[in-house]
């Protein structure tokens, strides 16, 4: 069976473009749009690997990426966290939130199925 | 011959006019280019409304019936004016640092803001006045039918009855229409005013007419005149002391206390230092009134067939010389001086029947629902105006009719004058004794009121109408001494003089000992201080603490009240004052206690007292309370008024440094921020063009996949460009490198085309707007400012989440200045954000649904300032409002 892509973004054209990659490569990709229901989406799903945008209307993806890790069910769930704003405060925070990786906007695409790739084998 | 229908056209003609003079007034007056209205010339004309059709007609009668008594009405002004201008510009000072509304607001206030009392003045200056406005109405229907007789046509009850009725109807309709057009925060009305200083011209003139006429017409030179004076038995009349001194008395206390001589004299004064002109130009004029009247009184008595109604001497005259012009413009005065009386005095009574009567019974019915009162106040006061000045002539109506219209109705002026004079004592001792108390002037008052009425009023009506005759006689149940002529036995005086002298001597005591033997409560020992205190203390009436209400909740109730351009001007120069932007300052006892008299000044201090309370303290405030605050005062009183200033300055600087302060941290902040924020939206276009290029490149796409794909890439570059040219416009504007275009258009034609590019009108949201308001002619760079609406509507669009949006875009006048204010009807912006919004990068609501970078708002700010307008958020408003100040039209100045 497939294995299942949870991905956490509210920017239309950004998840059309990950959903495409990633399906391309064999996934099945789920989307959520919402930061505050994020959690509520990600029990009821559970899924295999998170993808989660750090800018999220509602919540942001660091409080998110903290209540995953608090959980039994999602504690060691694979994350990769996106951000546009590509500081380097932002990359240590996600580490130390737990996220397994951490993506600067814009990628490319063998960039995002490689790590994508890595994670699940890990 | 003068036929009586050109008679009633000249008449409507006049009253045409004088509707153009108070309409041109008040729009002058709107539009802040009244300067002429503020003149010490209008002022001193519009007291002229102390000499009514009773002046005008009954002067001449006066004289012909008891000689040159008649100068005794004109003598007590003038020694007011002259004597007493000290007292007179005590009183203006309250009335403006107090905003007092009427007579009767004035004694309420100064005694503790007192409900009871205002009520008491209120029905005592109604029924003392009552009468005099059925003797305008008589004295007008008289005139007309003095034509009609000349014509032809003897007029019966019922034609008077019929003029009567149609000048009161008549009378009413202006009076609502200039007095009720809006609540005005200092109840002025310059319209009014400006009318009754033309009708003061007119009659001064048409007395002088007829006076010229008579002496070089028909007595053949002043010379002539003279020896007709020492031939009448006018000059002949022994006059008597007692009635003199009684009657300048009465006189003079009425002038400051007639409902309508206090609306002239000090609610609608706009500047204290008109009085020293009006104190020797108002003396004057009264000279110029009085300097004919012996003359014309000696003449009609020497002309007319005996049993001439002498009151009317001024008209018959002319008429029976066949001088119809003069006769007509002699009628023209006699009408000025009655309907200029009825409309001011019909506007003061209304006030107080509506701000002491009618909202405390509205208000008490709605106690405790604070901001939330169901309804608009605003609306509520107007119409209970309306209907009170109805209800004023209506009674008025109603007095001449069951008075028959005949002779009793002559005397009454003067019993009128000696009515009112009983709020005399509690008002010159309210402003100069700070011992007196709101129950020995309610004691005072009544007992005043009491024995006028026993001794004057009931009397007046003839022996036996209302009085019995044995009661007239031998006093009420056999109780001698009682006697409505003779108080105390004591017999053989003047009537008038008897109860003048009584009704006064009882008043001014019990007053006086009421006052020494009860305790004042703490707010109106601060107001007494106030009051007397006017000149060395002009700080705080009961001060309020910092209290709980929320400014939003306390701007809600003002729109209410004062309406919305007053309110939102009101609170944004205290804001202002506090160094804050915005419609909302720190709710501090100092702007409580402003705001409570800036809304006296529509609804009275009692009332306005009362809704601040209980908004503020959700009932009214404590005893407790009240001592404090009291304790609070005398402190202050120990300082002085410098000091007070300097502490206040202290406090502006500090909270200015505070937020210098605030703004210096915010803004390293906000530049980390700004940088973070440019990035994160520059490269979320980007990611896409990036992910779909590579997509594409792959080549393993559809045709149509390809399509769309290509579409995004399209969509998202124009994304791009669309946030460096706002950044770029932004940065230009910022650093005043842009150059402005000055262009002439019409604001419609602009609000036109805006629309038109923000969608139209329908299509998921209407557009309410008002054309014809909008229809004028703009000097400034309209392409800029039409960024600016463009922007709003959009927003608008956007943003508003009613179920069937609407957004109302309203043109208006503020301070002023032109606005558009643009409001719709969603959930509206919450206070946290409203100064927020106009920050780069800030939106408020869903990003995503948004679409832009959020600069908008903050680009319109820098185009408004750029164009000396301003744009900000107006709360309160239901939705989300946005206020767009226009600039004014100057030549803009390019950087």
């Amino acid at each position: 069976m497939a294995k299942r892509v949870l991905l956490i973004e509210d920017e239309p054209n950004i998840i059309e473009a990950i959903s495409f990659i990633l399906s391309r490569d064999g996934w099945t990709v789920h989307t959520h749009e919402d930061g505050e229901t994020a959690i509520a989406k990600v029990n009821a799903f559970p899924p295999d690997l998170i993808i989660l945008d750090v800018m999220l209307s509602g919540r942001s993806g660091f409080d998110i990426l903290r209540d995953l890790r608090a959980q039994d069910i999602t504690a060691t769930t694979p994350v990769m966290m996106l951000t546009a704003r590509g500081q380097a405060k932002d990359r240590d925070l996600a580490k130390r939130l737990g996220a397994n990786h951490f993506m600067t906007k814009p990628f490319s695409n063998a960039e995002v199925r490689d790590n994508v790739r890595a994670l699940m084998e890990a | 011959m003068v036929t009586f229908n050109i008679l009633v056209a000249v008449a409507l003609l006049y009253v045409a006019v004088l509707f153009g003079v108070a309409f041109y007034a008040e729009r002058r007056a709107a539009l802040g280019f009244g300067g002429w209205l503020h003149s010490p010339i209008v002022y001193t004309l519009s007291l002229s409304i102390y000499c009514t059709a009773w002046t005008f007609y009954g002067a001449v009668g006066y004289a012909a019936r008891s000689g040159v008594e008649f100068v005794t009405i004109y003598l007590g002004p003038t020694l007011v004016m002259v004597g007493w201008w000290w007292v007179l510009r005590r009183l203006v000072r309250i009335g403006r640092s107090q905003r007092i509304t009427s007579i009767a607001d004035l004694i309420s206030s100064r005694f503790g803001k007192s409900t009871s009392l205002g009520v008491i003045v209120t029905l005592l200056a109604v029924v003392a006045t009552t009468p005099y406005i059925a003797l305008q109405l008589q004295s007008v229907t008289l005139s007309f039918a003095v034509f009609s007789n000349a014509g032809g046509q003897a007029w019966g009850h019922e034609e008077l009855n019929g003029a009567a009725i149609v000048v009161a109807i008549g009378l009413a309709t202006f009076t609502v229409f200039f007095g009720t057009r809006n609540l005005d925060a200092n109840e002025r009305h310059h319209g009014i005013v400006m009318a009754i200083a033309v009708e003061a011209v007119v009659k001064l003139v048409a007395l002088l007419a007829v006076g010229i006429f008579v002496v070089w017409g028909i007595a053949g030179g002043p010379a002539q005149m003279l020896q007709q004076i020492d031939a009448s038995p006018i000059s002949h009349w022994e006059q008597d002391g007692s009635r003199w001194i009684g009657l300048i008395f009465v006189s003079g206390a009425a002038f400051i206390c007639l409902p309508r001589m206090f609306q002239v004299l000090v609610v609608e004064n706009v500047d204290e230092r008109h009085l020293n002109i009006a104190g020797w130009a108002f003396p004057t004029y009264l000279f110029l009134m009085s300097l004919f009247v012996v003359p014309i009184a000696v003449v009609g008595l020497n002309l007319m067939p005996a049993g001439a109604n002498p009151d009317l001497f001024v008209l018959t005259i002319p008429l029976s010389q066949g001088r119809d012009g003069l006769a007509m413009v002699s009628f023209l005065g006699g009408f000025s001086s009655a309907t200029s009386m009825v409309i001011v005095s019909t506007i003061a009574l209304s006030t107080m029947v509506s701000n002491h009567i009618v909202l405390p019974v509205w208000l008490s019915a709605h106690k405790g629902q604070g901001a939330k009162v169901s309804g608009d106040v605003r609306s509520v006061i107007l119409r209970s105006r309306r209907i009170s000045i109805a209800a004023v002539l209506t009674l008025g109506y109603l007095y001449y009719r069951i008075s028959g219209g005949g002779t009793a109705l002559a005397a009454i002026g003067l019993v009128s004058f000696s009515g009112v004079v009983q709020i005399f004592p509690v008002l010159l001792g309210g402003i100069f004794w700070r011992g007196a108390t709101r129950i020995g002037a309610a004691m005072g008052l009544l007992t005043g009121f009491a024995v006028w009425g026993w001794t004057l009023f009931l009397p007046s009506f003839g022996d036996g109408a209302i009085i019995s005759h044995a009661a007239m006689q031998h006093g009420p149940f056999g109780i001698v001494w009682l006697r409505p002529d003779a108080l105390f036995g004591i017999d053989g005086m003047d009537p008038l003089v008897h109860g003048i002298m009584w009704s006064m001597i009882l008043n001014t005591l019990v007053f006086f000992i009421g006052s020494i033997f009860s305790f004042p409560t703490p707010l109106e020992r601060l107001q007494g201080a106030q009051f007397v205190n006017v000149f060395d203390y002009s700080v705080g009436s009961a001060r309020w603490r910092s209290s709980v209400a929320g400014a939003e909740d306390l701007l809600i109730m003002s729109q209410r009240i004062l309406g919305g351009n007053e309110a939102q001007a009101l609170f944004q120069r205290e804001a202002k004052s506090q160094g804050k932007a915005g419609y909302l300052p720190d709710v501090t006892s100092d702007f409580i206690e402003r705001l409570e008299r800036e809304l006296a000044g529509s609804v009275g201090a009692a009332t306005a007292h009362a809704m601040i309370g209980q908004l503020t303290e959700g009932s009214s405030v404590s005893v407790e309370d009240l001592i404090a605050v009291a304790d609070e005062a005398a402190q202050i009183l120990e300082y002085s008024n410098r000091l007070e200033a300097k502490s206040a300055e202290q406090e502006q600087t500090a909270r200015a440094l505070r937020d210098a302060n605030e703004k210096l941290t915010a803004l390293s902040v906000q530049k980390d921020a700004f940088l973070s924020q440019i990035s994160h939206e520059l490269r979320t276009p980007m990611t896409s063009i990036r992910s779909f290029s590579e997509i594409l490149r792959d080549g393993e796409t559809t045709a149509a996949q390809q399509g769309h794909y290509a579409g995004i890439i399209h969509d998202e570059t124009l994304r791009l460009t669309r946030l460096l040219d706002d950044l770029l416009d932004l940065s230009v504007l910022a650093n005043g490198q842009v150059t402005l275009q000055d262009q002439n258009g019409n604001l419609r034609d602009l609000i036109d085309r805006a629309v038109d590019v923000a969608g139209g009108d329908g299509d998921g949201m209407r557009i309410l707007r008002d054309r014809s308001g909008e229809n004028f002619v703009l000097h400034t760079d309209l392409d800029r400012l039409g960024q600016v609406f463009i922007n709003l509507i959009t927003n608008a669009r956007k943003y508003c989440d009613a179920k069937s949006p609407m957004l109302k875009i309203k043109v208006g006048l503020v301070a002023g200045q032109h606005v558009v204010d643009f409001i719709d009807n969603g959930t509206g912006i919450q206070v946290g954000n409203q100064q927020m919004i106009f920050e780069k990068f800030s939106r408020v609501a869903d990003q995503s649904k948004a679409g832009g970078a959020g600069l908008g708002l903050a680009i319109c700010r820098e185009i408004m300032q750029r164009l000396g307008g301003q744009i900000s958020y107006l709360p309160g408003q239901g939705g989300a409002a946005f206020r767009v100040v226009l600039p004014n039209n100057k030549p803009l100045s390019n950087q």
